[in-house]
């Protein structure tokens, strides 16, 4: 890989993760991250050619359940936790597509 | 120039399971909204999933029956991004190394089938959407097609075709109107005797079978149109509405379709022993098509009688055991689709039973007619045939002896008849049947006493 | 008899002996908080009523029947808030518990309180919390330690018999080893994630944080073991890990890691560290000198790893199913407006740099990458564990640093957790016990262990634990 400083869009990135930042935060962040993205880039030294990824902490395979019921939760304390219900839905700001 | 249209198929099938994918609540449709949820499909904080067994198994299930190569080693990973109808703002599914690759639906050829999991319903109001969790987790079913549909009538065929394989296997119920068989389109045009693809279309919303052939035709249209006016196509999503007969541009969504996928850690990989695979394979039940060709062969039946019985499991399985103790298989066919089916569910007859009948109707025991009146009785009471004729006493008269003296007798009664009949007009033999009919109170076996009568008047 | 002062193998001894009651025990519990917490700030949520009826309902018979748990603000108990320290969870409560806790109700503990945090686990000093620091008791101008640094701070000031954590990263052994006491990570799929708010899936581990060894053992056989509900918990059997405390640790082999004995550490962290091998070498264990050369990168390849599986364990926060909604003008805006509004500037660093390492065009070369050398750094400890049977090394290289010292730097932050990293990322067990103290601050000897040999950490820990008087030291509130 080149060792060119990486192409942070920060504003694209926070997008991605639906984050609303301040202009104080885009340029504080936008900083600090570069920081961090210089320093991992250290791992660019090593050669990794032959290494397989660690997908999973666990070389456990096949867990799986039996397909059975299991008692549901009682309505009212899910809506009693959502921010905006009606009718028996969660409401959200009208979703266009 | 003449134009050509290829045609990509996306079918998602929800699965036909008790519990959804990842937790314990039950599947289903049309409950009351929010009762069908825990925590874990609806993406509570420290929630965890584990694979429903049963899934997993219907997947590769499937995938036997459409011939797909049933990846030993698969895996799960999550396909990140935001909408109201995902708990968890990813959804879990396969990427890489799905459960099923290749395969092929009747003539046309799939790139592969995975699993993953349902997102929840949203309704629309004046200002605000509602969410209804109850959907979100349930196991789906993902089958991509290759682009080898050419046209809508392929479409059409590739689901009938699917859906009808689904459902011998118990694999899913593939009801549209629920919502259990959901297919996208790709469609794109090009000059024919082209190779290159043209620029496909994405289309959305359609929610039928015959729907999907309704959009793809206007689309096909629309596309050529645009390209004879010098235009270009446009790589976009579009939305069908069968009412108005077009598909429209859905409001683009603004966000880039970056998913991220990555492994899903809280998931562990599916491996597909030979042991397992072999436990699948035998319950792969005998496929529609194979079956159809098979009653044709082997009970002589015309290909429609076919088609008709093996549409429904249970109806065939019950021709199946008719036929196998009956002289008569055509016969058995004929009553069931006339008689039988609509209402199947409160038949009382055992197939035997019915084999019985038709062949007391062949001996000539009793009258096509009667049969009639003995069917209605069975149906109801499940008793057997001998039983109610014998309590009827409907047995039909086939002694010649007494069919010729009633014959005589009607004959005597109805001397103009006898004349005209000689006088060349021959409807005048069906006056006399019916004569003879009401002497012997309709017993008298209706072929024998027209045979007998045609030879005494000839006589006469 | 000061209650509160003791550990809980001792309280459970007398509340067997009837000497004590659950309530008495649980009284002077929130006797001592009220005298202390206003100035150490450990708890965020204390219901006290709640609290004195689960120690009137307390049968006797279970393991920790009739003790009181503090419980980090990250683990669901139903009925209770769970804020994760965060604004985006105002107003949630828990439907449900999480398996830790159903086995801590199994086994007659009174749940109380929950402790303060880095917010989302996400922090080394409990100064990302939303409601506030939570101060060292050992010198309240200090931090505790994160992101357990409330569990650690209350155990330490004998504000809690003991408590759990997390650790992605090293939370509970780094504040464990800032706050003078015993902090426990177990195996990863040891101890059940159901109901664990998820920072880092496959780094994330609940342990416990005790005033010594013996209640480390005990509280890590109750909450330890397979779980249906979460598919990366282990089925293995839990062994009595109280029965081999015992066993003595003649013979035992202990590798130092050249890579932790660093240049920029503190001399005086490194001076009593040393001091402590030595003591373990006393023991009759002996000493050898291992590698593991890829320590270097283990801040790297977390900050890729852990902050990319974040990045989707956080998109449910989003204003919809629960928690803080701010209203924006449509749905992606909502989304945005509330998570920018709920989260705080480290949780958002994190997000951020965790949705990079995963977007198009950089996965490869940077969470494909990690993971890869992930691998590498697992491979390091099973070479290492052919020569030894534990990793003995500091568990931090400087002792606690004071309030707001670090948080303008988050990579220098970030750079304190290289000890304790590792192991998150190859999924060993690990334990830190107090070991002396420097500038009058505590300093913890971190004992590292093979995969699902937490026995022999413990038991190396109790040896050394029980020939020293560190665990008996007290901070003065």
């Amino acid at each position: 890989m080149s060792q060119e400083k990486p192409q942070f869009d920060i504003s694209y990135v926070a997008h991605l993760a639906r984050l609303e930042l301040t202009e104080a935060e885009r340029q504080q962040f936008s900083a600090q991250l570069q920081n961090v993205l210089a320093y991992v880039a250290k791992l660019n030294e090593l050669d990794v050619s032959n290494v397989e990824p660690t997908a999973h902490a666990v070389p456990l395979t096949n867990v799986l359940r039996k397909d059975e019921l299991r008692p549901s939760i009682e309505r009212a304390r899910i809506l009693a936790n959502a921010p905006e219900a009606a009718r028996d839905l969660f409401i959200t700001p009208k979703i266009v597509e | 120039m003449e134009y050509e249209a290829v045609i990509g198929l996306e079918v998602h099938v929800q699965l036909k399971t008790k519990s959804k994918l990842f937790c314990g609540c039950a599947t289903g449709f049309g409950a009351e909204p929010n009762t069908l949820v825990c925590p874990v499909c609806l993406g509570y904080p420290g929630v965890l999933p584990v694979i429903n067994e049963e899934a997993v198994r219907k997947t590769i299930l499937a995938g036997l029956m459409l011939e797909c190569e049933i990846a030993r080693f698969s895996k799960w990973d999550r396909k990140n991004y935001f909408y109201p109808d995902m708990p968890k703002n990813y959804q879990i599914s396969q990427y890489d190394l799905p459960l099923c690759r290749g395969g092929h639906v009747g003539k046309f050829g799939i790139t592969r089938i995975h699993l993953e999991e349902d997102v929840a319903k949203s309704f629309h109001f004046a200002a605000s959407s509602g969410v209804d969790f109850n959907r979100a987790g349930t196991p789906l079913m993902e089958i991509v097609s290759q682009p080898d549909l050419r046209s809508p009538e392929d479409a059409f065929e590739y689901l009938t075709t699917l859906k009808e394989i689904l459902v011998s296997g118990g694999v899913s119920d593939c009801d549209m109107e629920k919502g259990q068989l959901r297919c996208d389109a790709n469609v794109s045009v090009r000059p024919v005797g082209q190779q290159s693809f043209g620029e496909k279309v994405e289309i959305k919303n359609m929610n039928s079978i015959s729907g999907v052939r309704r959009a793809l035709a206007y689309e096909i249209q629309r596309q050529i149109a645009a390209l004879k006016r010098g235009e270009k196509i446009v790589q976009e999503t579009r939305r069908w509405d069968d009412e108005a007969g077009v598909t429209s541009v859905m409001r683009t969504k603004e966000y880039a379709h970056d998913y991220r996928y990555f492994p899903e850690p809280d998931l562990m990989p599916v491996t597909v022993s030979d042991a397992w695979l072999e436990e699948i394979r035998r319950s792969v039940p005998e496929l529609p098509e194979a079956k159809r060709r098979r009653f044709v062969e082997q009970y002589g039946l015309p290909e429609y009688d076919a088609e008709v019985l093996v549409a429904d499991a249970a109806v065939a399985a019950y021709y199946e055991e008719a036929a196998a103790c009956s002289k008569n298989p055509k016969a058995i066919s004929n009553w069931i689709m006339t008689e039988l089916l609509g209402r199947f569910a409160d038949n009382k007859m055992a197939p035997a039973q019915l084999a019985e009948l038709v062949a007391a109707i062949d001996s000539g025991q009793i009258s096509g007619k009667m049969a009639k009146e003995v069917f209605a009785e069975m149906f109801a009471t499940g008793k057997s045939a001998s039983v109610i004729i014998r309590e009827k006493g409907l047995s039909q008269i086939s002694d010649a002896a007494a069919l010729e003296a009633w014959v005589e007798q009607a004959m005597a009664a109805h001397p103009q008849s006898v004349a005209d009949f000689k006088a060349g007009n021959t409807a005048a033999i069906n006056f006399l049947k019916g004569q003879v009919m009401k002497l012997s109170r309709g017993k008298a076996n209706p072929q024998l006493v027209g045979e007998i009568l045609a030879r005494k008047l000839q006589k006469a | 008899m000061s209650l509160h002062t003791l550990p809980v193998w001792q309280l459970r001894q007398k509340l067997r002996q009837g000497e004590v009651s659950p309530r008495e025990a649980t009284q002077a519990l929130l006797d001592r908080i009220a005298a202390v917490d206003g100035k150490v700030k450990g708890y965020l949520w204390l219901n006290a009523d709640d609290a004195l009826a689960q120690a009137d309902a307390a049968r006797n018979g279970g393991a920790l029947a009739g003790v009181p748990i503090a419980i980090k603000d990250v683990i669901n108990v139903e009925g209770q808030p769970c804020t994760c320290a965060s604004k985006i969870l105002q107003g949630y409560i828990a439907p449900y518990d999480a398996t830790v806790i159903r086995k801590l109700r199994e086994a007659g503990a009174i749940l109380l309180g929950r402790t303060n945090m880095d917010e989302f686990a996400m922090g080394s000093s409990t100064e990302h919390s939303c409601w506030g620091i939570t101060c060292n008791p050992w010198d309240l101008t200090r931090i505790p330690g994160g992101s357990s640094g409330g569990s650690a701070a209350v155990v330490a000031a004998d504000e809690a018999f003991a408590a759990l954590g997390s650790d992605t990263g090293g939370s509970i052994r780094q504040p464990a080893a800032l706050c003078g006491c015993v902090g426990l990570k177990p195996t990863y799929g040891r101890v059940s994630r159901y109901g664990l708010v998820a920072f880092a899936s496959s780094l994330d581990q609940i342990g416990p944080l005790t005033k010594d060894v013996r209640d480390a053992a005990l509280l890590l056989g109750v909450i330890a073991g397979h779980d249906p509900l979460d598919s990366t918990s282990v089925p293995r059997e839990v062994p009595d890990y109280l029965a081999g405390l015992e066993r003595g640790i003649k013979g035992l082999r202990i590798g130092l890691p050249k890579e932790y004995f660093i240049p920029g550490m503190d001399k005086e962290v490194e001076a009593v560290v040393r001091a402590a091998i030595r003591h373990l070498e006393s023991l009759g264990t002996e000493v050898v000198d291992i590698s593991l050369p890829h320590t270097d990168y283990a801040v790297a390849v977390y900050y890729l790893v852990a902050t990319a599986e974040a990045s989707a364990n956080l998109a449910r926060f989003d204003g919809i199913r629960y928690g803080l909604r701010v209203r924006g003008e449509d749905v992606i805006d909502t989304y945005a407006k509330t998570r920018g509004a709920g989260f705080g500037p480290e949780v958002k660093r994190r997000i951020i740099l965790g949705t990079y390492a995963l977007s198009a065009g950089y996965y490869d070369a940077y969470y494909l990458r990690a993971q890869k050398v992930r691998t590498l750094i697992r491979q390091d400890f099973e070479k290492a564990f052919a020569v030894c049977d534990v990793i003995v090394t500091p568990t931090t290289p400087e002792v606690a640093f004071r309030v707001g010292e670090k948080t303008s730097d988050p990579l220098k932050m970030y750079l304190s957790d290289i000890f304790t990293i590792s192991a998150n990322l190859a999924g060993n067990c690990g334990v830190s016990v107090p070991c002396g103290f420097a500038q009058k601050l505590p300093v913890g000897l971190q004992i590292l262990g093979k995969p699902f040999d937490e026995e022999t950490v413990l038991r190396v820990a109790y040896a050394y634990e029980q020939t020293t008087a560190w665990h008996k030291e007290r901070p003065v509130l």
